[in-house]
């Protein structure tokens, strides 16, 4: 039990600053965006569900570090949830295979309004390497409104949380 | 001067609605720390229940109108235990008229637990069912060891109003702690964890689906439904921290409504509450999750050291 303790008292602190997102990262595509946020009371605690539509998992390994010490991305208020009824933000990866469509789109019922949906990852934005393959819908845009757009084949867990939180930022000003 | 201190009393379970979040988001601030993380805000939780507030409520096509008003029951019986538990003023014995005592307070906590049980199991997913059945097995083991514990209190008091109780052990000072209440002590801090859904019986902070207890139960509420039940959850939490330091050490407890008194009190109060949060910090940080099926044998040992603390209080009380 004391091991566990002076261990953590001889790492301190892990967390690192969050680098700013860079413009090219991301994209703001929905007019919905800022309605959403404003309801949200500006985007301070936003829980994510986070759907894997038929990613090659390379996104959620990426996903997954944000919870890390490292990325922290509760300090910012960020927190990954596991049921699409409480989210805010539904974190979409992958190109959206036939088999995970109509369950991509129960999952956005599901989910209640004001929703962010976020496509995560160039797979998500257009098909990436999947497009055109006969077991692909689509992107993530031709089956739900999305709202942001974060690039990056996978994108690094620090441009995902920076991507996110700058959009909604910006989104909450203007 | 017996009607204010009557109503001030009750309105102490405000205080514990008001500042429940707060202990939690210090909670989870000392537990990021403990990880080496910078951990979220201290005011988070309260962004969360707000947020939630204004939020829409998705419910299943399944379930019956119980699902929507079982939120509701946990939340209002949750705030009547609250306001039976001194917080910052206890009750004095001069006070007529009596109150609700410790065994309505374990009532309500049950009626708490199986509105939300039931509601649970309306939305139609496993994963309601089973956070409810597991919900109801721990309680069944639970409630045994915490009436005991609070009936050690009781004892020592002669009486089982909690204000009562902290009232008598503030005035009679060290004497009033004997083993009895030792043991009592350590009995109820167990059954806070296993109650409030902490470590090691529930992980606050996990959705694992082989593991979970309450977050399972939740797991299908939104919107304002979803901030009642934390609220009340958070404030479960406070409660149980709050009656560990008023019924066992309740020493600075306000025992007249003047203002230098609750002032005083209300420091003390704060103090104890954030000692007691960082002890439940370095246990959960420390401690591993226990298998389900060892959680009989975590309450046994409880209801054993709370049936210990009764037999040495009636020993001390009465002799053999």
């Amino acid at each position: 039990m004391f091991r566990i303790l002076r261990r953590c008292a001889r790492t301190g602190l892990a967390t690192l600053p969050l680098e700013p997102a860079r413009d090219a990262d991301y994209e703001l595509a929905g007019e919905k965006l800022r309605e959403s946020i404003r309801r949200l009371r500006g985007g301070r605690s936003l829980y994510v569900r986070e759907v894997d539509a038929g990613s090659c998992n390379g996104c959620e390994i990426e996903i997954s570090a944000l919870t890390s010490p490292v990325y922290d991305a509760e300090r910012f208020g960020v927190h990954v949830t596991a049921s699409p009824r409480h989210a805010d933000v539904l974190l979409v990866t992958g190109p959206v295979t036939r088999q995970m469509e109509l369950a991509l789109k129960m999952t956005y019922e599901a989910a209640p309004e004001p929703k962010i949906v976020v496509a995560c990852g160039d797979c998500a934005l257009d098909g990436g390497a999947f497009a055109g393959s006969y077991a692909v819908a689509g992107a993530v845009e031709d089956v739900l409104p999305v709202d942001i757009r974060i690039k990056g084949c996978p994108p690094k867990p620090s441009a995902i949380l920076g991507a996110l939180l700058a959009a909604v930022e910006r989104a909450g000003k203007a | 001067m017996e009607a204010p201190l009557n109503a001030g009393f009750a309105f102490q379970g405000i205080v514990i609605f008001l500042a429940a979040p707060l202990a939690a988001g210090v909670l989870r601030k000392l537990k990021a720390v403990l990880q080496n993380r910078l951990g979220a805000p201290v005011v988070q939780p309260y962004r969360d229940l707000r947020k939630l507030l204004g939020k829409e409520e998705v419910v299943s096509g399944t379930a019956s109108g119980l699902f929507r008003v079982a939120p509701y029951v946990v939340f209002a019986a949750t705030a009547g235990a609250c306001s039976l538990v001194p917080v910052v003023l206890a009750r004095m014995a001069t006070a007529g008229g009596a109150w609700g005592d410790l065994v309505v307070l374990v009532g309500l906590l049950a009626l708490g637990r199986f509105a939300l049980a039931l509601g649970a199991l309306e939305a139609g997913s496993a994963f309601g069912g089973m956070g409810s059945s597991r919900e109801m097995m721990v309680s069944s083991l639970a409630e045994p060891a915490l009436l005991t514990a609070l009936f050690v209190a009781a004892l020592e008091a002669r009486t089982s109003e909690a204000g009562r109780i902290a009232a008598h052990v503030a005035r009679t000072g060290g004497a009033a702690f004997g083993p009895g209440s030792a043991f009592a002590l350590a009995a109820l801090f167990l059954v806070a964890l296993a109650e409030c859904g902490r470590l090691p019986v529930d992980n606050p902070s996990t959705h694992l689906e082989l593991t979970m207890i309450h977050e399972a139960m939740i797991l299908e509420y939104s919107g304002r439904s979803l901030a009642l039940i934390e609220w009340a959850s958070q404030a479960r939490l406070l409660l149980f921290m709050t009656l560990l330091v008023d019924l066992f050490l309740p020493w600075g407890i306000a025992l007249d409504a003047s203002a230098a008194a609750l002032a005083l009190g209300a420091a003390v109060y704060a103090l104890k509450i954030a000692g007691l949060c960082a002890v439940l910090a370095f246990a959960e940080t420390s401690t591993a999750k226990l298998r389900l099926f060892r959680v009989p044998d975590f309450l046994g040992a409880a209801f054993v050291l709370a049936l210990i603390g009764l037999f040495s209080q009636g020993f001390i009380q009465w002799g053999l």
